[in-house]
């Protein structure tokens, strides 16, 4: 009877037993891409511990690092919240100095990425480190107890930005970090997501192989932030996909013009013109998406701020080069 | 051989740096210090420091690369001064509390506002609590050889802490002065090789560092920290010893300077302490019972010198480039804490000068003087506090 191979190694670098929150999909993208990433050290270098990890501030960093415990069985370093990408750069240079091969592995939320964090990984991807960024953007600051960051999509509740007589909610588009990383023309840049964990997988597995700097930004969900039921992160993730709402893409060098679209699924239908995708018609409603999250649901007294949302996401998709064509919920 | 030049503060720092041999750089520029990074980059392309130099977008990213390089266990150097350094503020605590034996140069330089490249020792007096020792270099050859004594006793197994090393902007990093080099050899011997057992990022020997400590554990890694500062004390003293077997330069926590019989000793930092011996010699040829002091060593304080200093004379006088806003002098402030319990001490004085690169002369020097005698006279002093050099017609 043939076993099947697993899609990715049964090895384990982050253990059972953290503190994260019941259903956290953040605590997903750790333990898949640290295991991708081992993978690749492997495949690289023969070696499948040759990696470590330095993190910044956050949920990740503190439900998985509380002395005298560590979740960790790589090595594993923590200064502060702004500056992952930084000392990620200095422990890759040590590295160079000592001879060790191998590469590192930044993580970084949201917030420590796409805001205060910004600064730091712009200069660690022009100085061409030979690390990989992975942003782990759940859109919000979870970490503090839900404020809204730059990364927090359009319409979304969080405590500061709470929909109210004068407020929408969020009233801002969302920022794509990973459009900002690939301005630096750096070896790989690319979007995932627990919703689609072989990809993800996929990914990272590329980003820990290429030579210098390479970033992604996992799509992951937050039960306690979104206010979702604990079981349907992955289902909310897929349907982000799904709905168009959350583009699955690669860029190498910046080279925007060959951006690599990932099909969405959902029964979305891709159309290809010498080979790009030009024009994606999805089939599912970015609402199926929003009505299962407490922090969409005053938006469905808002029928004009969905539109927006809507014509938001469009417009994303006519920066990536594709035409967007986004169903209503049937009427 | 020793090599016999001449060479301004910041190439003496750039040139510690190489004797050092530091694995990781990390620097960004900043007005006084940037000829540091520039001699550096220059080692670094001709191949005489095999180092990996990174060079950062800010001062906040050159202090955490190196946080990262020291946790992977190697040797590390960066310089900067004023806002760079206040940029810094938040990671030098983290430094400390990771015990990561960080070294570096300080262009000692007022802080914005108003902008003001020149010199006082503002910027490094304010991260006097983040756990970094300090010393202070009176002239070119004590920039390049207090860096070498930074590394020696930050590495120390005893201490394991981060070391800054300031010297005055302009007054020192600008200005030419004759230099030692010490042989390389005897620097190897000096140092050795760093090689921690606490930090490091070996794939085959995974260790978790930065971790958050609870309520639980956090009072007794911030009490570590504070008994490491107090057994720096000694290691600082062995340290010198040895440098001195080693280079024939002997350096203390605090040089006397014409202090027997004075009935007045004014202590300083810095460069000031040149101007002050021969103000000293001056004041001694008038006939005047005047002593001077400089204190190499701020952090950990020099508690006991201070005391054995204080027993020497009627009025003790502080002459520093900083004020912390709201009360006095933070030297003299810590220096009245030194003594608060001692039975008998001597009148205790502050003077504020050269805030913001304002030259300290041997005139200012005499006013204060002549505050410090009335408070002789009179057996006491009604406020200790005196803002010398002042310009009345602007206030």
């Amino acid at each position: 009877m043939a076993v099947r191979k697993p899609p990715v190694t049964t090895r384990e670098y982050w253990a059972p037993g953290h503190a994260a929150c019941a259903g956290c999909g953040c605590a997903i993208a750790l333990r898949l891409a640290t295991k991708a990433f081992s993978e690749a050290m492997e495949e690289k270098y023969g070696d499948p511990n040759a990696f470590a990890i330095a993190q910044a501030t956050g949920c990740m960093e503190v439900v998985s690092a509380v002395f005298p415990y560590t979740a960790w069985k790589v090595p594993w370093v923590h200064v502060a919240f702004e500056n992952a990408a930084a000392a990620a750069s200095g422990i890759e240079a040590a590295w160079k100095k000592k001879g060790i091969k191998g590469k590192i592995l930044a993580i970084g939320g949201d917030g420590g990425t796409a805001d205060i964090g910004l600064q730091a990984l712009s200069g660690m991807l022009e100085r061409w480190h030979n690390v990989v960024y992975l942003m782990y953007d759940n859109e919000a600051y979870m970490n503090t107890g839900i404020q809204r960051s730059s990364s927090t999509p359009y319409g979304a509740w969080t405590t500061t930005s709470p929909p109210g007589k004068y407020s929408i909610g969020e009233d801002k588009p969302k920022k794509w970090v990973a459009l900002i990383a690939a301005a630096h023309q750096v070896p790989y840049v690319a979007t995932a997501s627990i919703g689609n964990p072989f990809d993800f997988i996929k990914k990272v597995k590329k980003a820990a192989k290429v030579d210098g700097p390479a970033f992604i930004q996992v799509h992951c969900t937050c039960p306690t932030g979104w206010r979702t039921p604990l079981e349907k992160g992955v289902e909310i993730a897929r349907l982000a996909i799904e709905t168009g709402i959350w583009p699955l893409f690669e860029i190498e060098y910046g080279d925007i013009w060959n951006i690599k679209i990932q099909p969405p699924g959902g029964g979305a239908k891709v159309h290809k013109e010498g080979g790009r995708v030009v024009r994606i018609e999805f089939k599912k409603p970015i609402e199926e998406y929003l009505k299962l999250q407490g922090r969409f649901k005053h938006l469905f007294k808002r029928p004009e701020a969905i539109e927006e949302l809507r014509n938001q996401i469009k417009a994303m998709w006519k920066v990536l080069g594709v035409e967007a064509i986004l169903p209503k919920p049937e009427e | 051989m020793p090599i016999r030049t001449v060479m301004k503060a910041n190439e003496a720092a750039a040139w510690a740096a190489k004797l050092a041999k530091p694995k990781v750089i990390a620097a960004f520029p900043i007005t006084p210090s940037t000829l540091v990074p520039e001699k550096i980059s220059e080692f670094v392309a001709n191949g005489e420091l095999d180092a990996e130099f990174i060079k950062v977008e800010s001062e906040h990213s050159a202090i955490s690369a190196l946080v990262g390089a020291a946790a992977a266990g190697v040797r590390t150097f960066t310089a900067t001064a004023s806002q760079g350094l206040a940029l810094m503020h938040e990671v030098l605590f983290i430094a400390a509390g990771m015990r990561l034996p960080i070294v570096m140069a300080i262009g000692n330089r007022s802080l914005s506002a108003p902008i003001n490249i020149w010199n006082d020792w503002q910027d490094s007096i304010s991260q006097r609590d983040t756990g970094w020792m300090q010393f202070y270099a009176e002239n070119n050859q004590e920039a390049l050889d207090l860096i070498l004594l930074a590394y020696k006793v930050a590495e120390d197994e005893r201490v394991l802490l981060p070391a800054m090393v300031g010297f005055d902007a302009f007054i020192l990093t600008h200005t030419v002065e004759p230099v030692e080099i010490p042989d390389q050899e005897v620097v190897d011997e000096f140092l050795g090789e760093y090689e921690p057992k606490h930090a490091y990022v070996d794939p085959h020997r995974p260790i978790t560092q930065g971790t958050l400590a609870f309520p639980a554990h956090y009072m007794e890694t911030r009490y570590l920290v504070w008994e490491a500062m107090e057994r720096a004390k000694k290691v600082i003293d062995e340290a010198f010893a040895e440098f001195e077997k080693k280079f024939g330069r002997k350096y203390q926590k605090i040089e006397e300077y014409k202090t027997e019989d004075a009935d007045i000793i004014f202590v300083t930092m810095g460069s000031l302490a040149g101007t002050l011996k021969e103000w000293v010699d001056k004041k001694r040829e008038e006939g005047y019972k005047v002593g001077a002091a400089k204190m190499t060593v701020y952090r950990p304080f020099p508690v006991e010198e201070i005391r054995e200093l204080a027993k020497k004379t009627k009025v003790l006088a502080f002459i520093e480039k900083n004020i912390s806003m709201g009360l006095y002098g933070a030297v003299f402030t810590d220096a009245s804490a030194a003594l608060i319990n001692e039975s008998e001490k001597p009148i205790l004085l502050d003077f504020i000068a050269g805030l913001g690169g304002r030259d300290v002369t041997f005139d200012q020097l005499d006013e204060a003087l002549s505050i410090a005698k009335k408070a002789l006279e009179e057996g006491k002093v009604e406020k200790p506090i005196s803002w010398i050099g002042l310009r009345k017609e602007l206030l």
